[in-house]
């Protein structure tokens, strides 16, 4: 348990430290919501129309900016070694390292997402929906990503790898996150996506660590 | 009331287990190619092993095969009578693996670097505490203990990873290159922590280019071992 809590605070220290890391994923999202009214014309009915659909998308990709940092420094400086003969098992390692990780990047990005569905003219209701479901989402990303940053470690270009790989995996959980505001626009209710969007996250929570942690054995040979 | 160790402070070292550390016919493939075979050896309590040999003979494959970091193909590793496979996590709390990445992070202190080794190791708390401020005075670390790593030398940083051997008790020592970097006066450190190591019990294996002062150290020239073209063949 020490080591567990060691491993969290350790990263998320780090992330936090190194600024950049929370910084540059947020700023990314919001750089990237504010660019569509540009692209498609400032018409409230179709930004209304999209606007979930877009800060989903942009928090995945702002999500998967930021994935190659999950082990790749520990592969580089020897670290990833002192985990692998830690007496924390690599699974639980691998759940510290996506926890930290979702609380430096999926926590503010949903968190700041209100303020970007303004920008798109959701209305009240629609924002809570969108906010939950990006805060019950937003780990499975981490948690996915995880598996795909561990097996890309040491690859060649490793951030272009990492995102062929990882996007098709961040399909269900997109039409999941915004097809919860649009069935809630259409008055069918959300409940049901943001469950099974919470389902696919237990999914994750249950199944990745140890994909990742398959990975990171290969890796450290 | 604690024995005082200029290693150790007022830290006493704890009992280690007694076990031997037994190597034999161990062989090692990279790749394609097979770095080497038969290595056999034997380690009691107290005893320390010096690799040698030329550049890409295997020694740093050898330190991270016995660390369980690689697989041999061929041999058996036995802790005491028992195949590590068999317990490995058992076998991993008794080794120290110092490899040469340090993995020190430059954007924390030493101190809070230290701390999450220590908690790797399962210590939290007080205890722990007591671990890395001995293991920070063990490497005469305590003046930078709270710099970011990015500020410290590349000797620095190298103490920095061996205060990891104090700062948690383990039985067996894998030390790959300890002295790349040291200063005379932290070599001697670093000597002076190997012999109270082994008083209590403890072994090292170390390879090392450069000479350093191991009493009565076990030699094993990895040259010996590279396989012949016969072998090549049949692997």
């Amino acid at each position: 348990m020490a080591a567990f809590g060691g491993l969290f605070w350790r990263d998320l220290r780090l992330a936090l430290r190194q600024g950049g890391d929370t910084g540059l994923v947020l700023g990314f999202f919001v750089l990237a919501v504010i660019l569509f009214p540009f692209g498609v014309g400032p018409e409230p009915a179709i930004l209304r129309r999209i606007g979930a659909g877009i800060i989903w998308v942009a928090a995945l990709l702002s999500a998967l900016l930021s994935l190659d940092r999950l082990f790749e420094s520990d592969y580089q400086d020897g670290g990833l070694d002192l985990l692998a003969l830690s007496t924390l098992p690599l699974e639980l390692a691998v759940l510290a390292k996506c926890a930290a990780h979702w609380m430096a990047t999926g926590l503010p990005l949903a968190l700041a997402s209100p303020v970007l569905a303004i920008i798109v003219n959701l209305d009240l209701g629609e924002i809570g929906i969108l906010t939950a479901s990006l805060l019950i989402g937003t780990p499975a990303l981490s948690l996915i990503g995880s598996v795909a940053a561990a097996l890309t470690l040491g690859a060649r270009r490793q951030g272009v790898v990492l995102s062929v790989l990882v996007l098709p995996l961040y399909v269900p959980p997109l039409i999941l996150g915004a097809g919860a505001v649009e069935a809630s626009m259409t008055g069918i209710g959300a409940r049901a996506y943001l469950l099974v969007l919470g389902a696919l996250s237990l999914a994750a929570l249950a199944l990745c660590p140890w994909a990742s942690a398959a990975a990171l054995r290969q890796a450290v040979e | 009331m604690c024995r005082w160790s200029p290693v150790y402070g007022c830290l006493a070292p704890t009992k280690l287990p007694q076990p031997h550390l037994i190597a034999e016919g161990l062989a090692c493939r990279r790749g394609e190619r097979l770095v080497f075979a038969g290595i056999s050896f034997h380690l009691a309590p107290g005893e320390a092993l010096l690799l040698t040999g030329a550049n890409g003979s295997g020694k740093t494959s050898l330190l991270r095969l016995l660390a369980t970091l690689i697989a041999p193909v061929a041999g058996k590793l036995l802790w005491g009578t028992v195949p590590v496979e068999a317990d490995i996590a058992a076998y991993r709390e008794q080794l120290h693996y110092i490899g040469h990445q340090d993995g020190v992070k430059l954007d924390l202190t030493p101190r809070e670097i230290l701390a999450f080794w220590t908690s790797l190791h399962g210590l939290a708390g007080s205890g722990a505490t007591v671990h890395t401020e001995a293991a920070l005075m063990a490497f005469a670390l305590e003046g930078v203990a709270d710099w970011p790593c990015r500020w410290l030398s590349a000797g620095q940083r190298k103490r920095l990873a061996l205060a990891r051997l104090i700062a948690t008790p383990a039985s067996i020592w894998l030390l790959d290159e300890p002295t790349s970097a040291l200063d005379h006066d932290n070599q001697l450190r670093l000597e002076q922590a190997i012999v109270e190591h082994r008083a209590s019990g403890g072994r090292v294996i170390v390879a090392s280019h450069t000479p350093i002062g191991i009493a009565d150290a076990a030699r094993l020239s990895l040259d010996a071992f590279a396989p012949s073209s016969a072998d090549l063949t049949a692997g």
